[in-house]
């Protein structure tokens, strides 16, 4: 199996056979995915198809139970790892923003490159508020999360992932939980990071997004990849009736 | 302006028999401010000590070793549900001579003074209170605003230092005042130590000055100002901690 | 010079093996012959807790209810009290109680005796029913105001609305609250001793004086604790147990 024949060099991020369960129900039973470098990939599927769970393993918030996952050739699941190193590299924007509330906008994107990175104040502080304006939200640096909007928050999010200049973002349902009049929005900010050339993991289930937005979509059903292609062809052509029945129903 | 305060006290006791001491006698004066000084010292050292004691302790609580939880619960529990007072006796009469050094004269003098035992005692003793708060407010922190921290590549510690504790500070806030009010309170038991805060040097005055209602008064008064002021220190911290948004 | 002497602690915490060599009587000896007359003693501790209680119990819920009453000058002068006891150490009450109080009252010219116990008892009881008020207060203000609003719209009284409709679902509510404070009350019973009560400490304080061996103290003290925590610890639990399980309420 060779998931992304696009690129002759070697993926971003690899995932091999991996494994997870909790409480003895296996949620992830074999997975394999690859990203290339600059690569946009959505992954897709029915809830509690294990979407989310791949992506705390990933940025390893969640151990695995067997398989591999390299990022960038750091094996995320060797003890031996450098978290840090690996987390330099892994941005993550969360459904829920998860946002320091007691922070303000500029000190929640600053506080990370500050205290982990251990960078300059001065450098820190041009680099937010340029990431600030770039998520258009200026004006908005001294405000706390809890009076901003879902959209606004989730946007702060993902600027403060941005200000560790990660080589790879990956966004878990960052739209779930909005109003529908603000996801539009946060779309709008991934498409711009999309089109920058960051290499991005989204779950979704913005399909018009994903098939406007991604190179490869993989679908994931019970714990396995069923199916996977490039975009187009994953939409206008899927092979598996299962994914056919999924699109059928959301599309 | 001072004198004339001191007149004016000195002639109530001669016109009243109101006899107010500490406000016209100069000896009696400076010998309750030393009172109050020592009280407002002991509370300070205190209330430092057990924050620092409560955060860590809090922090031992959710430690991933069954072991160190359970000697942080059994700390917290002993010293809850046994009196304060004893436990200064303990440390003071108990350990005290123990921890002694010889002098010059050959004879053992304590290396700890009553007032060191007392300030351990009462840090100990809210340090209790303080783990069970903060370990509360830590609990009420959601644990997906602790993996974002992760995930920005903190460390646990760091997670714990910049991103939960502050949050569990401002949830622990109020019941954290209540446990400091009642360490200020409970400052006062260092009385039956002989340490020469408000209560004893005022019942030193009263039995020179013969005073006891009056003394009585200036010393409750004392208090309810000195935690009153308190209050107000903590309820203007509580305001600035407060954030927008959010909803503690 | 102060040379430190070595420290003999780990002898101290085996009771009265040090002093047993010198042919006294071992520490654990005389704690087992003392336990009567410290049990008769604590027995003390334990009644003027529960005198104390009692008639804190009533005082604060008359000054709490007063805090929430209609008529304005009563509520504040009610407030003005619990807060100003509340702030004020129940020592300092304690000896305010003792050093002021008559040895006797006169009521309707009989001479009624006030001796030091029910001094005692009166003083720790000012001091915990400052808590009670605001226990009973922030009970009373937690029952949701449409319950006042449909007991009004049903035509009950202020005064029936409090004793018939939000006390009794209070008296849950309150109860874990009301047991910790018990649990302060007892642990500050010993307080009694300073201001002159005959109770437990005192009682240790006459066996000790009468042996003036300094080895004793350790294990005496140590064992008053034990005494006070196998009171105390209960209670705490079952207090917990009753803040765990929710107060019942209807859907």
């Amino acid at each position: 199996m060779n998931p992304s024949a696009a690129t002759r060099r070697p993926p971003l991020i690899r995932c091999r056979e991996v494994r997870k369960s909790f409480n003895g129900v296996e949620v992830l039973r074999g997975v394999c995915l690859d990203v290339a470098r600059g690569e946009v990939v959505c992954i897709i599927g029915p809830s509690g198809s294990g979407k989310s769970t791949l992506l705390r393993c990933i940025n390893g918030l969640a151990r695995i139970d067997g398989g591999s996952i390299h990022v960038d050739g750091l094996d995320v699941h060797d003890p031996a790892t450098d978290r840090l190193a690996l987390r330099r590299k892994v941005g993550m924007v969360f459904q829920q923003y998860n946002l320091f509330p007691h922070k303000t906008v500029l000190k929640n994107i600053m506080m990370a490159p500050l205290h982990v990175l251990r960078e300059p104040r001065a450098e820190v502080e041009a680099r937010a508020r340029a990431l600030i304006a770039k998520v258009r939200l200026q004006g908005k640096e001294d405000a706390y999360p809890g009076e901003l909007s879902g959209g606004q928050q989730q946007r702060v999010a993902i600027a403060r992932s941005l200000a560790m200049r990660p080589e790879v973002m990956l966004f878990d349902e960052v739209t779930a939980a909005l109003d529908p009049e603000t996801v539009s929005e946060v779309l709008v900010t991934i498409r711009e990071l999309a089109a920058e050339g960051m290499t991005c993991v989204l779950v979704t289930h913005e399909m018009g997004f994903a098939r406007e937005v991604a190179d490869h979509v993989y679908f994931t059903d019970a714990g396995l990849i069923v199916e996977h292609a490039p975009a187009a062809d994953f939409f206008n052509r899927p092979h598996d009736p299962r994914t056919q029945a999924f699109l059928a129903k959301v599309l | 302006m001072m004198e004339a305060l001191a007149r004016w006290f000195a002639d109530l006791h001669e016109r009243t028999g109101i006899n107010l001491v500490v406000f016209y006698d100069p000896f009696d004066a400076a010998r309750f401010f030393r009172g109050v000084l020592l009280t407002v010292e002991m509370a300070a050292l205190c209330i430092v000590a057990s924050v620092l004691i409560g955060a860590v302790g809090a922090w031992l609580q959710g430690s991933r070793w069954r072991c160190v939880r359970a000697l942080v619960n059994a700390y917290v529990e002993l010293v809850r549900n046994t009196p304060s007072m004893i436990q200064l006796y303990f440390l003071f009469f108990g350990l005290g001579p123990y921890i002694a050094a010889h002098n010059a004269h050959g004879q053992a003098e304590p290396l700890i003074s009553g007032f060191t035992w007392a300030v351990v005692c009462f840090s100990f003793y809210t340090g209790a209170f303080n783990t069970e708060t903060f370990r509360a407010g830590i609990d009420a922190v959601p644990r997906q605003t602790e993996e974002a921290a992760e995930s920005l590549g903190y460390t646990r510690l760091g997670a714990y230092l910049y991103v939960v504790l502050p949050l569990a500070l401002r949830i622990s806030f109020p019941a954290l005042s209540n446990n400091l009010v009642n360490l200020i309170k409970m400052t006062s038991v260092a009385y039956a130590i002989a340490v020469p805060e408000i209560l004893y040097v005022s019942n030193q005055i009263w039995s020179d000055a013969l005073n006891v209602p009056e003394m009585m008064n200036v010393v409750l008064v004392s208090y309810v100002l000195l935690v009153s002021g308190f209050n107000a220190l903590m309820a203007r911290i509580e305001r600035r901690l407060r954030v927008p948004g959010l909803g503690c | 010079m102060l040379s430190a002497r070595a420290f003999v602690l780990p002898a101290a915490l085996l009771p009265g093996t040090a002093a047993a060599a010198d042919g006294a009587a071992p520490a654990w000896l005389l704690l087992w012959q003392w336990t009567p007359a410290i049990a008769s003693g604590f027995l003390m501790n334990v009644l003027i807790s529960v005198a104390a209680m009692l008639l804190a119990s009533l005082l604060g819920l008359a000054v709490g209810l007063g805090q929430l009453s209609g008529l304005a000058p009563w509520r504040r002068a009610c407030h003005f009290l619990t807060h100003f006891f509340r702030n004020a150490p129940w020592l300092v009450v304690l000896f305010y109680c003792m050093l002021l109080l008559p040895f006797q009252l006169r009521l309707f010219g009989v001479a009624l005796p006030f001796p030091d116990w029910a001094k005692a008892i009166l003083g720790i009881a000012i001091g915990a029913a400052a808590n009670v008020s605001e226990i009973v207060r922030g009970a009373v203000q937690s029952i949701p105001p449409g319950q006042w609003e449909s007991a009004e719209s049903l035509g009950f009284s202020r005064r029936q609305t409090v004793w018939l409709i939000v006390l009794p679902q209070c008296l849950r509510r309150m109860l874990p609250s009301w047991m910790n404070l018990y649990a302060l009350v007892v642990v500050s019973t010993p307080l009694c001793n300073i201001v002159g009560v005959h109770e437990v400490m005192s009682v240790a304080g006459e066996l000790l004086a009468n042996q003036d061996r300094h080895d004793l103290l350790l294990p005496v003290y140590g064992y008053l604790l034990l005494w006070f925590f196998a009171y105390c610890y209960p209670i705490a639990r079952l207090t917990r147990l009753l803040e765990r399980r929710p107060a019942p309420s209807l859907p």
